[in-house]
C-alpha cells in the first residue's frame, strides 16, 4: 500500500484586493510507497509549501484527492492527524516556555501523558542531545537548536509519516548533516518521509523526487533515473558573445545550446570528445568550458526549461 | 479533554511568566478606578443612589469588568501572536478537535481574568462595600461567566483578524465602548434614550448589574435586571460565544 497518494490536486488562492487569483498548485499527482524518503523538489513560489500545508492537513486544496494511509486527508483530516508528524519550516514552538513544556505540551496534543510521556521526552532531549537545555525558555536558544527542538516536539509521538518543509532552513552545514542522518534513521525505522527542499544536494538523498514548478510537477523518479534521461555529459561554456556563438555553435555541429546570460549549455553524449572540437573551431571566444556529469540541476533546467536560480529571482520579482 | 487541559495550563504558566502582564491587566484598571472614582467623588450623584454614596464605590463593580475585559483583550493578542509567531499551526494540524483548541484558550485565559479580578475583590472591604460571603460568591459567578463570554469574543475577533494592527481599533471601537455603554462610568438613567437601547442589548451591562446586585444593591436602579437574570443573558451570551468561536475555527482557511 502507497503511504501518501496524491491525484490531481489543484489550489488556487482566491484573488484578494488587488492581488489576482493565484494557481499554486496545477494538477499534482504522485505517490510515495511506505518506507520511501520522498523528496519534493523545486524553486521558492513553485508550489511546494502549498503542497506542504495541503498534506499537512492545515487547508483543503480547491480540487484534487489526497488519501494518507488508506485515509483520505481532505473529507477526514482528524482521521489522519495522529499519525501525521510535521515539521514546519518555521520553528512552531512557543518561545516562552522551556525546552521540556514544549516537548510536554506537544506530546500531550498527540494524546501522550504521564510516565509514557516522559520517558519519550528524556529519549528525545538524550538523542537531539537538548538535555543540558531543556530549562531554557525557547526564546532563547540559536535558530539550530530551535529547529532541534522543533523536530523532538514533532516526532515524540512516533508518527508514521513524517512531513517535513524545508528542514535545513536556518541549518549549519553539521546540523544539516545530523539532520539528515537522523532521517536516514527514522527512514530505517519503518517512517515514510515527505520533505520539501530547494537543495539539490538534498534531493540526491531521497529514494525518489518530485520536479515541482509553476505548480506543476515537471518531471519524478529516482534521482539517478532523472539525472540518465539527460543524455551523456553536460557541458557549461562560459562566454562573451552568447547569442552570437549559440548561433554558430548551431549551424556547426546541428546541437542548440541553451543561453543564460554568458553562459551556454548543452547535453552531449561522451561530451570530452566534444570538448576539443568546440575549442577549435572557436578559439579565443570561449572563456571557460566545463564538463559535468548531469545533476539534478540539468534535470530541473532539462523539463523546466529554465535555470533552478533563475526561477527563484523571478518568483520573488513577482 | 486532555488537549484542553494542556492548552488551558500553556496559557496560566505563560501568564505568571510575563510579568508585565501581571501587571497590565490589574494595575491599569484599579488606576483608572482610583482617578476616576477619587476625582469624581462626591461630585457626582448617581440618580436614585442612597445619600452619601462616593463615585469609588459606584464605579467599583465597572473596574471589575474593565479588568476581566482587559483580560479578554490580552487574550485576543496572545490569539494573534500565537498565529504570528507559528505555535498555532502545529496545534490546528495536531488531532485536537477545535472545541479542545477553543475551550482551552477561552479557559486559560479566563481563569487568569477571573484570578485578576478575585484579587481586585480584595479592595471591596476598604471602598466600603460589605457584601458578606453570600455577595462574594455571587460576584465571583458573574466574573467567571463574564470572563468566559468576554474571553470568547476575543477569540472570534481574534481568529477573523490577521494583523495586531486591526486589533487596536477593534479595540477602541468596539471593546472599549461596549464597556462604556454598560452602565460601569454612568448609569443607564442617566443615558438618552438611544443610548439606553444599546445598553439594554448589551452583555456587558448584565455583568455590571449583576456584581452591582452582589456588591451594592443600593445603586441597582428599579427595573434593572434581577441577579439571576444577570446570570442567566451571561450564560448565554457564554455559550453563543463559544458556539461562534468553535465555528470560525472550524473553518480551514489558507493562512
Amino acid at each position: 500500500m502507497n503511504a501518501v497518494d496524491v491525484k490531481g490536486l489543484i489550489h488556487e488562492y482566491p484573488a484578494k484586493r488587488k492581488v489576482p487569483a493565484r494557481r499554486a498548485l496545477n494538477d499534482v499527482s504522485f505517490s510515495v510507497a511506505e518506507g520511501e524518503l520522498f523528496g519534493l523538489l523545486g524553486p521558492n513560489g513553485g508550489g511546494k509549501s502549498t503542497l506542504f500545508r495541503i498534506l499537512a492537513t492545515s487547508f483543503a486544496p480547491t480540487s484534487g484527492s489526497a488519501v494518507l494511509l488508506g485515509r483520505d486527508l481532505i473529507a477526514d483530516p482528524a482521521s489522519v492527524r495522529p499519525f501525521l508528524g510535521v515539521v514546519f519550516q518555521y520553528p512552531s514552538l512557543d518561545n516562552k516556555l522551556t525546552v521540556q513544556e514544549n516537548l510536554l505540551h506537544g506530546g500531550r496534543l498527540y494524546g501522550l501523558s504521564g510516565s509514557t510521556l516522559s520517558a519519550r521526552i528524556d529519549e528525545m532531549l538524550s538523542h537531539y542531545r537538548l538535555t543540558p537545555r531543556a530549562g531554557d525558555l525557547c526564546g532563547t536558544l540559536s535558530g539550530g537548536l530551535r529547529r532541534r527542538v522543533e523536530l523532538a516536539k514533532s516526532l515524540l509521538h512516533k508518527p508514521k509519516v513524517i512531513l517535513l518543509d524545508e528542514p535545513s532552513t536556518g541549518l549549519d552545514p553539521a546540523a544539516r548533516q545530523d539532520l539528515w542522518e537522523h532521517l536516514m534513521t527514522l527512514k530505517a525505522g519503518g517512517a515514510t518521509i515527505l520533505t520539501t527542499t530547494h537543495l539539490m544536494d538534498e534531493g540526491d538523498r531521497c529514494d525518489r523526487v518530485a520536479i515541482l514548478d509553476q505548480g506543476k510537477i515537471v518531471a519524478q523518479g529516482t534521482p539517478s533515473a532523472l539525472k540518465a534521461e539527460i543524455g551523456g555529459d553536460v557541458i557549461t561554456i562560459e562566454t562573451d558573445d552568447a547569442s552570437g556563438l549559440r548561433d554558430e555553435i548551431t549551424k556547426r555541429f546541428g546541437v542548440t545550446p541553451q543561453a543564460f546570460g554568458g553562459t551556454l549549455r548543452l547535453e552531449r553524449a561522451a561530451g570530452h570528445a566534444f570538448i576539443p572540437q568546440l575549442v577549435e573551431a572557436f578559439p579565443g571566444r570561449l572563456k571557460t568550458v566545463s564538463l559535468s556529469r548531469p545533476s539534478l540541476e540539468d534535470a530541473f533546467l532539462h523539463h523546466a526549461g529554465r535555470r533552478f536560480s533563475d526561477s527563484h529571482t523571478e518568483v520573488a520579482a513577482k | 479533554m486532555s488537549a484542553m487541559l494542556t492548552l488551558w495550563e500553556r496559557d496560566i504558566v505563560r501568564f505568571f511568566r510575563d510579568k508585565p502582564r501581571v501587571i497590565g491587566g490589574l494595575v491599569p484598571p484599579i488606576v483608572f478606578w482610583l482617578l476616576i472614582g477619587a476625582g469624581l467623588g462626591t461630585a457626582v450623584r448617581v440618580p436614585g443612589a442612597p445619600e452619601g454614596l462616593n463615585f469609588l464605590q459606584y464605579f467599583y463593580a465597572g473596574t471589575l469588568v474593565l479588568i476581566v475585559l482587559f483580560t479578554s483583550i490580552f487574550a485576543t493578542i496572545s490569539i494573534i501572536e500565537d498565529r504570528r509567531e507559528g505555535f498555532l499551526q502545529s496545534v490546528l494540524v495536531a488531532p485536537v478537535s477545535r472545541l479542545a483548541i477553543v475551550l482551552g484558550k477561552v479557559m486559560g485565559s479566563s481563569t487568569v481574568g477571573l484570578a485578576q479580578g478575585a484579587a481586585f475583590l480584595l479592595l471591596a472591604g476598604p471602598a466600603g462595600l460589605h457584601p458578606g460571603l453570600h455577595g462574594y460568591a455571587a460576584a465571583f459567578a458573574v466574573l467567571a461567566l463574564a470572563s468566559v463570554g468576554l474571553t470568547a469574543l476575543g477569540f472570534c475577533i481574534a481568529w477573523v483578524l490577521d494583523s495586531s494592527q486591526g486589533f487596536h481599533a477593534v479595540m477602541n471601537l468596539f471593546l472599549i465602548p461596549m464597556w462604556m455603554l454598560s452602565g460601569a462610568l454612568f448609569p443607564a438613567a442617566t443615558a438618552p434614550r438611544f443610548l439606553r437601547a444599546v445598553i439594554l442589548a448589551n452583555p456587558v451591562s448584565y455583568a455590571v448589574t449583576g456584581l452591582q446586585r452582589a456588591l451594592l444593591p443600593s445603586v441597582v436602579p428599579d427595573g434593572a435586571a434581577s441577579l439571576s437574570a444577570c446570570l442567566l443573558v451571561l450564560a448565554g451570551f457564554s455559550v453563543v460565544m463559544l458556539t461562534a468561536s468553535v465555528f470560525v475555527a472550524s473553518r480551514r482557511d489558507s493562512r
